[in-house]
């Protein structure tokens, strides 16, 4: 399924069918995502869309029964190719997740965790990047005091950005957000979402939200999945206001899901 | 309807069962007390300087339990040290690596038959295959048949603590590209830290305590000796031999030696306690 992009295609899926054990969880996805700009996934429980997001990074390769096939070109280069190198392909593709998951170190280390497996940076351009990551992260000035403290001691909403900032320190290209917000409050979740408004001007993201408002919000694009299907794709004000499909329609409307 | 009955009957049945609960605490709790009173009441006449300071003395005379502390301490450390690397890295393959295959359920297998293991078939294990090729009892004996009781104890915690890394930790590890290695290195071990600790405090605490692998192993040792190729004094058998004797020196030594080991032991555990109620509060 491929909408007119405004921008030129960061990801294309063509083809893409997933597997858990023998169970088909996504269904021939087909879709172009634009770079420098933010994509959502959308639809109810279990329709594939947390599924989609995760074969971008191949996450599912943790799992021993979870099989993705098709393909899935970044930047014309097939990532789900065996030869693919998972670390290189994860320094280009970050991923966020629903819960805040800091790593029992301090705030510095926790941004440093991910910049240190890649480049070999001095003390002092370490500083430098940890500084540019929270402030990326909008986080910066309420962590700059206590960077030395462990990250398990903030907040929710300032344990996500620094989950943020820890993925954009390796200095990706593309930014994965499994419901970044859906574990935090109103405030936070505004936080966050003004946030992703800023970072798409230098990385291409795609967000996973239950929250409809939000992918209306933030996104450019959004994709409206069910059961394993991609129903509709399109740019974001036309999916919201003038749908081609009825179940997307549906969907938004409230009448389903 | 009239509800009153009803109620005075819940009422009646929760102050029941919360009085049966109470009672069956306070038997235990008694049971504890009075031990820990007996071993006040007999050990402290029996603590002095000379406890810390001299071998243990032959029948008739003073003396204290310098070379059985040591010899203790030494075989005790050794153990753990011996133990808690192999704990630790099967612990660490059985939460980490244990997802498929037949090797991990049958080590699981192996290792809470082990954990069950009665001490004493420990103890005649390292005698079969270590006392008697060497043809005496010795120190080493000792360590390695406390670290056999260690092994079991660190595996199991450290699995269970590794379990309690939520996945999702894990996963945001590999999504920053980080290698299996590193993930376990310094994100989940780190996060189990506190409690794999705790677990081997537990285990310092329950070999400490031990007289039947070390009867078979390290025997006893009426003098100083730090040599761990020889027979080597220590607080459990010492006491076990001391008790048993007729002699009233030996019997105030044996007190205070068993004081030693409960307190110690109670030091250990309650340190470890606080260790684990930090962990609680920080995560």
């Amino acid at each position: 399924m491929n909408a007119e992009l405004a921008a030129p295609p960061k990801l294309v899926v063509n083809n893409l069918n997933f597997h858990y054990g023998t169970e088909r969880a996504l269904k021939d996805i087909n879709l172009s995502i634009p770079e420098k700009m933010v994509t959502a996934f959308i639809g109810p429980s279990g329709c594939g869309k947390s599924t989609l997001l995760r074969t971008f990074n191949r996450m599912y390769e943790l799992y021993p029964r979870q099989k993705a096939s098709g393909e899935i070109l970044l930047d014309g280069n097939n990532i789900l190719d065996k030869k693919q190198d998972l670390n290189t392909l994860r320094a280009k593709i970050g991923m966020v997740f629903q819960k805040p998951t800091p790593f029992p170190m301090s705030i510095y280390d926790n941004i440093a965790f991910g910049a240190k497996l890649y480049e070999n940076l001095s003390r002092y351009d370490m500083d430098e990047r940890v500084e540019w990551a929270l402030k990326k992260a909008a986080l910066w000035t309420e962590a700059k005091d206590k960077l030395k403290q462990s990250g398990t001691g903030l907040s929710g909403g300032q344990q996500q950005r620094l989950c943020i900032a820890r993925a954009i320190a390796v200095k990706p290209q593309v930014l994965l957000l499994d419901e970044p917000t859906s574990a935090l409050d109103p405030i936070s979740t505004a936080h966050i979402e003004k946030l992703i408004d800023e970072l798409k001007a230098e990385f291409t993201i795609v967000i996973v939200t239950h929250n409809m408002q939000q992918a209306a919000r933030v996104s450019d694009y959004t994709a409206y999945m069910y059961l394993g299907n991609l129903i509709e794709f399109g740019d974001t004000s036309t999916v919201f206001t003038n749908p081609k499909r009825k179940e997307t329609e549906d969907y938004i409307t409230g009448r389903f899901g | 309807m009239n509800l009153l009955p009803l109620y005075t009957r819940r009422r009646l049945i929760n102050a029941l069962g919360l009085g049966i609960s109470v009672l069956a605490m306070l038997f235990g709790l008694f049971w504890l007390g009075w031990i820990l009173w007996t071993l006040l009441d007999n050990g402290i006449p029996g603590l002095s300087l000379a406890v810390f300071t001299q071998m243990t003395p032959p029948p008739g005379s003073k003396g204290g339990l310098l070379n059985a502390i040591v010899g203790s301490l030494m075989m005790t450390s050794i153990a753990t040290i011996i133990g808690t690397p192999i704990g630790i890295l099967a612990g660490t393959y059985l939460a980490e690596f244990g997802q498929r295959g037949w090797l991990a359920p049958t080590t699981r297998f192996i290792n809470d038959v082990l954990l069950s293991a009665p001490s004493i078939v420990i103890g005649l294990f390292i005698y079969a295959i270590y006392v008697v090729r060497v043809g005496h009892f010795s120190g080493w004996g000792g360590a390695l048949a406390l670290s056999i009781l260690v092994i079991p104890i660190v595996i199991r915690t450290t699995e269970n603590m590794l379990r309690l890394v939520p996945n999702t930790l894990r996963e945001a590890a590999a999504a920053l590209g980080a290698p299996q290695w590193k993930v376990i290195n310094f994100v989940t071990l780190r996060a189990a830290r506190a409690g794999i600790l705790t677990g081997i405090m537990l285990a310092v605490a329950r070999i400490s305590g031990e007289t039947a692998p070390l009867l078979f192993t390290s025997l006893n040792n009426q003098f100083w000796s730090s040599n761990m190729n020889q027979p080597m004094a220590n607080l459990p058998v010492v006491i076990f031999q001391f008790a048993m004797s007729p002699y009233d020196d030996w019997h105030t030594l044996a007190w205070a030696g068993a004081l030693l080991i409960t307190f110690s032991v109670l030091t250990l555990n309650i340190l470890a306690r606080v260790l684990f109620r930090q962990r609680a509060t920080t995560h």
